[in-house]
């Protein structure tokens, strides 16, 4: 006899407040030890700087409880703990160019942008009541996503700094406009995506094997491929080229599951760069300090030579296995080291080991987003979900392969951890969206369960009980598009 | 779309190992050859922040770390540096450590010694940061000073050794350099420092005492006098054809005495001619030992091999390898191509004082933990014996006539017995010649052996002989370590 048993989803709240206690503790913990490593004694303001974090991530814990109440509970606290332990490390950067008499603010600022950046989060979680919504908006998306490419090349705005034109500058305040960019880019692809997707997949003539799909069905995907990566050749922004490619790629195999979209991804992607390589200098400068890092004369050679990458090396080979310490390691020797350089002084001061731990968090922070992709039953979420989490898992592997010589080195900001505004605000809504969709993904669906003539609500089934309707709230939508696949609720349980 | 996201996340997890692996390789597998890079300034970053251990001489630090509230956290401080020079080198954040104990006893000052094991052992359980070692050195200040002070503005070095254990007394080279210009904290005027002193006149940078080399002239004669007496064949009263002007072989050309004369005599006697430092009679002696003989001799006495562990860049006197007649009895001379340092020099003075042994010189006399325990003393080593006992008590009685009546009166202390033997060493017509000095004393129980050179005659200019510039050199340098 089969008996039907309910599985009980967790909302999880509790183990998330769990685990943001850890978070904050990693983060806090870190800016204190900074300050007794570098002066033998806490950060002044180091009751604020706790009260700030901890407002903040208690802020948007208490927001999921009251809109996303089924929530992953593991994204938050990764995501605090990453800031967290940036923010340390960007005072830490602070401290070591003021002992050289440079001054230097940036911990305050980013912590600053840390409170932004929540603020939008929390807008986001409470205006954005389901990621649906964000379907209807597909080609506004595109049309603003392609807006956001060009800003940067509008004159008077747009602003060129160190070889890049990736800056916008209105009225003091500097942005990176790719940044967000990349958000309303994954929402244009999720939504023209699976709307497409059969027609992707299917319709389109074979060639030796591979399914190559129709003209004008690539159209709109095409426009914004090719304007993006020719806006970014203009922009001289190959970090960011490469960060759209890869969520191209990805996102169109996921709708179509076809390999083809995959070989014919990385065919264009080589040739575009061994095309830039022949084409720009300063494409083939990258790929010689790539290769020849540690030769005297590329070392040596300015602009364009190898100096911070290889200073970046030695600051990471000197912190060996278990690093220097927070506060006595030298990562102000390396430029940038607050920034694009981030990974290297956190290297450096805490070792390979802290390296590890802090990729396996990244590890953690995408697989939840993927395991939100699986998740949830319509097509839509299923690639903004997947493509967010990827977008997240490229930017890790350009910076920190760009910067331990695994691929050439390229401009990006180490999500979370790196200082400056436009990435800590977009990948805190980036953290906000996963939140929302994961929300749906793991409500439970509505389910039939059984209750027992006294009116008690024991799980146990008994063949003459009523049936009433449970669930999250909302009835299922049997109309959604996609291929929909219920999250497992309810299970046979053979007996 | 579920098996492509899974697929993804495969991929996802792929990249993220990839990364894994590269950290890995810089941090782990790579990291030992990056920070060996010589560009790597981390490394020079690292040991300025811990204590560098002092040089001392007798109880004082001439090199010293203090601890400075700037990004390194320890400076640098030469006292006196422009005297001992020579000695401590230099430590600087432009070029590293280098020309003296600074970079011989780098290992030890910095506490990386493996000597040093079992403090660096606690300071890595105490959580301390790592002290380096202070090395005590031989040296006598007073001898040191006297040297400095006797040379003044003229160019020149001294090494003053004891006979009897070979630790370095003094080691003066004139002009000195401040050390302390060099281990300024600002790159750039550290190697500001460091390029004026690579142009600087008189090339401070270089010790004259143990880096440069110079013909050693009549010094010389002691080796070939030596070579004479260990043949057997001589005695110091064996006589020695002394013509005005002696003929080279298979040359056309002929060799004169200094000042154009003769010697007194002709034929004269061995000590006679050593006394009065005779050419033509030292020349026809090396014709007739023959070139092997002498540079067996030299040898002996050290040329051609280096005193390892005293200083860097120490240079290696040497005898002619294969020279022809003319140019052995030039080299019986101490003229031709044979070179030497004064620190070679001192080191034969030495050796004939101590009995024909010649002890290895040593500059490091104890090495001291930062916890003042003792990590290593230096013991007294034999490096040769070039003589017999009975050779070199002959030549000490030639060379107490050297100083009594013969070319070098000028190094005659009252109350006390001092060999010495003067030289004067012809570089180009055209240049005044070196002067050398080289003495032990008291002779019947030596205490200190000494070598000075004064570069191109110093205050004498063409008419310096080693017996007017450089032997009240060396009278100084005796008087100040005999004093009492």
């Amino acid at each position: 006899m089969a008996t039907v048993e309910t599985h009980r989803v967790r909302a999880g709240r509790w183990t998330e407040l769990g685990l943001l206690v850890l978070s904050l503790a990693l983060g806090i913990g870190a800016y204190a030890l900074v300050g007794l490593g570098t002066a033998q004694e806490v950060p002044a303001n180091w009751l604020g700087h706790a009260g700030v974090l901890t407002g903040l991530a208690l802020a948007v814990h208490l927001v999921l409880r009251w809109r996303a109440p089924w929530a992953d509970p593991v994204i938050l606290p990764v995501a605090v703990a990453l800031n967290g332990v940036g923010l340390a490390m960007i005072h830490r950067i602070d401290l070591a160019r003021q002992t050289r008499g440079v001054e230097s603010a940036f911990a305050g600022r980013q912590l600053m942008w840390t409170a932004v950046s929540v603020a939008l989060a929390l807008a986001v979680l409470v205006l954005l009541r389901d990621h649906r919504t964000l379907r209807r908006y597909t080609y506004v998306a595109m049309l603003a996503g392609l807006a956001l490419l060009v800003l940067p090349l509008v004159p008077v705005i747009g602003q060129t700094i160190n070889g890049a034109r990736i800056w916008v500058r209105v009225g003091g305040v500097g942005m990176q406009p790719a940044e967000f960019g990349k958000i309303a880019l994954a929402v244009f692809f999720a939504g023209y995506l699976v709307s497409n997707r059969d027609t992707l997949a299917l319709a389109g003539r074979r060639v030796l094997g591979l399914q190559l799909p129709r003209a004008r069905d690539l159209g709109p995907i095409l426009v914004v491929w090719g304007a993006s990566l020719a806006v970014l050749v203009l922009e001289r922004d190959l970090g960011t080229s490469l960060l759209f490619f890869g969520m191209f790629v990805a996102m169109l195999y996921l709708a179509t599951e076809r390999v083809s979209w995959v070989v014919l991804g990385l065919a264009l992607f080589a040739g575009g760069a061994a095309l830039a390589a022949a084409t720009f200098g300063h494409v083939a400068a990258r790929f010689d300090v790539w290769l020849h890092a540690l030769d005297d004369d590329v070392y040596r050679r300015s602009p364009g030579g190898s100096g911070q990458l290889v200073q970046g090396l030695w600051g990471m080979a000197s912190g060996g296995l278990f690093g220097t310490g927070w506060g006595e390691g030298r990562p102000d020797l390396v430029p940038y080291a607050e920034s694009d350089f981030i990974v290297a002084s956190l290297g450096e001061e805490l070792g390979l080991t802290g390296l590890m731990a802090i990729l396996s968090l990244y590890l953690v922070l995408v697989q939840r987003g993927l395991r939100t992709a699986l998740g949830v039953r319509d097509g839509f979420g299923k690639l903004l979900a997947g493509g967010l989490a990827f977008v997240v898992a490229v930017q890790c592997f350009v910076v920190v392969g760009g910067v331990t010589r695994l691929i050439p080195l390229t401009g990006l900001t180490t999500p979370f951890l790196a200082y400056g505004g436009s990435s800590l605000v977009a990948n805190w809504v980036v953290v906000a969206l996963l939140l929302r969709i994961s929300d749906e993904a793991r409500r439970p669906a509505p389910v039939v369960r059984t209750t027992t003539p006294g009116g008690g609500t024991a799980g146990l089934a008994t063949p003459a009980a009523g049936v009433e309707i449970l669930g999250g709230g909302r009835p299922a939508r049997a109309g959604d598009e996609g291929d929909d696949q219920p999250t497992e609720v309810v299970r046979g349980v053979p007996r | 779309m579920n098996t492509p996201l899974r697929r993804l996340a495969t991929v996802v997890l792929v990249m993220f190992l990839a990364l894994l692996g590269s950290v890995t390789t810089v941090q782990y597998l790579q990291a030992g050859s990056l920070n060996n890079d010589p560009r790597n300034v981390r490394t020079l970053y690292r040991e300025f922040g811990n204590a560098r251990g002092s040089i001392v001489v007798a109880g004082e630090a001439v090199a010293s770390s203090t601890p400075v509230d700037d990004a390194f956290g320890y400076q640098r401080v030469y006292a006196d540096g422009p005297l001992w020079s020579a000695v401590t080198g230099f430590y600087s954040i432009a070029n590293g450590a280098g020309w003296g104990l600074e970079d011989t006893a780098d290992d030890v000052l910095t506490g990386r010694s493996d000597r040093l094991f079992f403090s660096r052992l606690r300071d890595v359980l105490t959580g301390r940061s790592p002290e380096g070692a202070t090395v005590e050195t031989t040296l006598d200040p007073a001898a040191q000073r006297a040297a400095r002070d006797a040379l003044g503005g003229q160019r020149g070095a001294v090494v003053a050794l004891d006979p009897r254990t070979g630790a370095v007394l003094a080691l003066v080279s004139t002009p000195g350099y401040d050390p302390n210009a060099l281990a300024v904290h600002d790159t750039a005027a550290a190697s500001a420092a460091f390029s004026e002193l690579l142009a600087a006149e008189g090339n401070p940078l270089r010790s004259k005492a143990s880096q440069e080399l110079y013909p050693p002239g009549s010094t010389f004669k002691l080796v070939t006098a030596a070579a004479a007496l260990e043949s057997g064949r001589y005695t110091a009263g064996s006589t020695l054809p002394a013509p005005t002007e002696l003929p080279l072989p298979q040359s056309t050309r002929t060799l004169g005495n200094f000042g154009g004369g003769g010697c007194g005599a002709d034929p004269v006697s061995l000590a006679e001619a050593l006394r009065v430092s005779c050419n033509t009679a030292f020349a026809s002696l090396g014709i007739d030992l023959g070139a092997d003989a002498l540079r067996a001799q030299a040898e002996a006495f050290g040329f051609g091999t280096t005193v390892e562990d005293l200083l860097p860049s120490t240079a290696t006197s040497a005898f002619p390898e294969a020279p022809d007649g003319a140019q052995t009895a030039l080299a019986a001379i101490g003229q031709g191509d044979v070179t030497a340092t004064p620190l070679q020099m001192a080191m034969v003075a030495a050796a004939i004082a101590n009995g024909g042994t010649l002890m290895r010189p040593y500059l490091v006399d104890t090495v001291r933990a930062a916890d003042l325990s003792v990590v290593s003393t230096t013991e007294p080593d034999v490096l040769a014996e070039p003589v017999s006992e009975e050779t070199a008590a002959t030549l000490t009685q030639m060379m107490l006539g050297v100083v009594e009546s013969g070319s070098g009166t000028a190094a005659r202390i009252g109350g006390v017995a001092v060999a010495g033997k003067t030289g004067t060493a012809q570089t180009t017509a055209d240049v005044a010649p070196h002067a050398w000095f080289t003495a032990f004393a008291p002779a019947e129980d030596p205490q200190v052996a000494v070598a000075v050179l004064v570069e191109n005659g110093g205050d004498l200019g063409s008419d310096a002989t080693g017996g007017r510039v450089a032997a009240p050199v060396a009278r100084a340098v005796l008087e100040a370590v005999l004093a009492p």
